[in-house]
């Protein structure tokens, strides 16, 4: 008992390193967060010019580039995309990791949240867009009147899985020497030199947070579904 | 354009004029150019087999199939032309489905009151007093708040109509609008048809209810293989039916 206390107290107490962990996940939030709303907003236009073309026959050129970058970015390890953007496409700019890490995150996500999007818009019933079409509703009108609030409602709980990998996945923005709360696990390891504690004390965070976002999802979804009360 | 619809239909407005129309799935003629006229106020009621393409011509007349080649006019105005505003168009052309096609993320009222709000600038006041107006007529005003997926097939179908009549369609086309039902709720949803019919709305009814045909059409139509096989007023169609076709599928549905 005596050692755990004293284990403890080197790893986090000593030279203040609870610090590490705090800002440390700070940046793991932040860098989340943001990707995420990167993500969503891409992955939504993204979503959104494909299945048009898909649907409509319009936008091809454009859903051709969408297609390509999906392609590309589900084709290759994010670990690898961060790397390029932080070393080769901002090489010569003076940009915080931070940014940078938002930048790779957010546009890895918006791939895989397209692809959601995607086949929330096309699962549903082909006869709901000609209703509204017959309606008198422009192609517009009826992808956001009364396509996109059935489609978003179906694909809320793999969003939900989407941003809960995202947070996972951030923990490799080490690699561009990000200090994000794996790496100021890491960085508490090699001054104490002891890798239980630290380790199992980052895995525990990601642990808790994912169960409160897995949480958040399950609420949300409940609410949703009060409007199709079966 | 047949002499028998140029003698029913005399002294009648156009509303619909179809032009030399054809529609082509891949190798698939589906419509083998046909040409006719809709006429105000008129009642007509379009039968043959499966796949003879009766569904695919009505879906053409609001342009919801895209036609091979040919024109469609309505009230005068070429809805093949890329010209034309379409979607205004369509709002004087209310269409009921085989499945309804109901906005189950909406109540019943907002199902109404949506498209007459966003497309004919109504206040929701406004709106909402036609839309409880008519579902008073087809007797579901209690059923305002409710949202599709607790209705029965033919409360569905009864509300799929009034939607479509909240804008204030000039014709009204109706997709085999009661195949997906229940026998038993049949008759609910031909009873408010029938009704439209004796206030004048005019209606293209896709249709395997021969009794209907029998008694509300004015005009019935066969089409088979893409063709306007024959057609006439009820009574000649169906007591001297002259197309061997015809006479075949008659004598299998009636």
């Amino acid at each position: 008992m005596d050692n755990l206390l004293h284990d403890l107290y080197r790893n986090f107490i000593e030279g203040n390193r609870y610090n590490y962990i705090l800002s440390g996940l700070g940046v793991t939030l932040k860098v989340t967060v943001f990707a995420l709303l990167i993500g969503v907003i891409m992955g939504f236009l993204i979503a959104v010019v494909r299945s048009t073309f898909e649907l409509n026959g319009q936008l091809k050129l454009l859903s051709l580039i969408c297609k390509i970058y999906v392609t590309i970015i589900r084709g290759t390890p994010v670990v690898v995309q961060l790397l390029i953007i932080y070393f080769c496409v901002f090489a010569a700019v003076d940009i915080s990791k931070t940014l940078v890490a938002i930048i790779a995150f957010g546009c890895n996500s918006a791939a895989y949240v397209s692809e959601i999007f995607r086949s929330g818009i096309l699962s549903i019933d082909k006869g709901q867009f000609e209703a509204g079409r017959s309606l008198g509703f422009s192609y517009r009108q009826t992808m956001f009147t009364i396509i996109m609030p059935q489609a978003i409602k179906n694909v809320i709980p793999t969003l939900g899985n989407e941003f809960i990998s995202l947070l996972k996945e951030t923990s490799v923005a080490g690699y561009i020497a990000l200090q994000d709360l794996t790496k100021a696990g890491d960085i508490i390891r090699s001054r104490t030199f002891d890798a239980f504690i630290p380790l199992f004390t980052v895995a525990a965070i990601y642990l808790i947070m994912v169960l409160i976002l897995t949480k958040m999802v399950a609420v949300l979804e409940r609410r949703l579904r009060v409007s199709e009360r079966r | 354009m047949s002499e028998d619809n140029i003698k029913l239909n005399k002294d009648k407005e156009v509303i619909l004029k179809v032009k030399d129309l054809v529609k082509i799935y891949g190798e698939n003629t589906v419509l083998d150019g046909i040409s006719e006229e809709i006429y105000r106020g008129e009642v007509l009621v379009i039968i043959g087999p499966s796949g003879s393409g009766k569904s695919t011509f009505l879906r053409s007349l609001n342009l919801l199939e895209t036609p091979t080649s040919g024109h469609i006019y309505f009230e005068g105005t070429d809805l093949t032309d890329k010209n034309t505003d379409l979607d205004l168009l369509r709002q004087k052309m209310g269409m009921v489905f085989q499945h309804f096609n109901l906005f189950p993320h909406m109540t019943i009222l907002k199902n109404l009151t949506v498209a007459p709000m966003k497309l004919q600038n109504k206040s929701q006041k406004e709106a909402e007093a036609e839309a409880m107006k008519l579902l008073k007529r087809v007797g579901l005003s209690d059923r305002a708040n409710d949202y599709p997926s607790q209705l029965s097939g033919g409360q569905k179908q009864r509300i799929a109509i009034v939607r479509s009549l909240a804008m204030g369609p000039d014709v009204m086309l109706f997709d085999e609008p009661t195949s997906a039902l229940d026998p038993e709720m049949v008759g609910e949803v031909l009873e408010i048809m029938k009704e439209l019919a004796k206030e004048g709305m005019t209606m293209v009814v896709v249709t395997h209810e021969m009794g209907f045909a029998r008694e509300v059409a004015n005009r019935v139509m066969f089409i088979n293989e893409g063709k306007i096989g024959e057609q006439n007023t009820p009574e000649e169609f169906f007591e001297h039916p002259q197309n061997p076709r015809l006479k075949d599928f008659l004598s299998k549905v009636l």
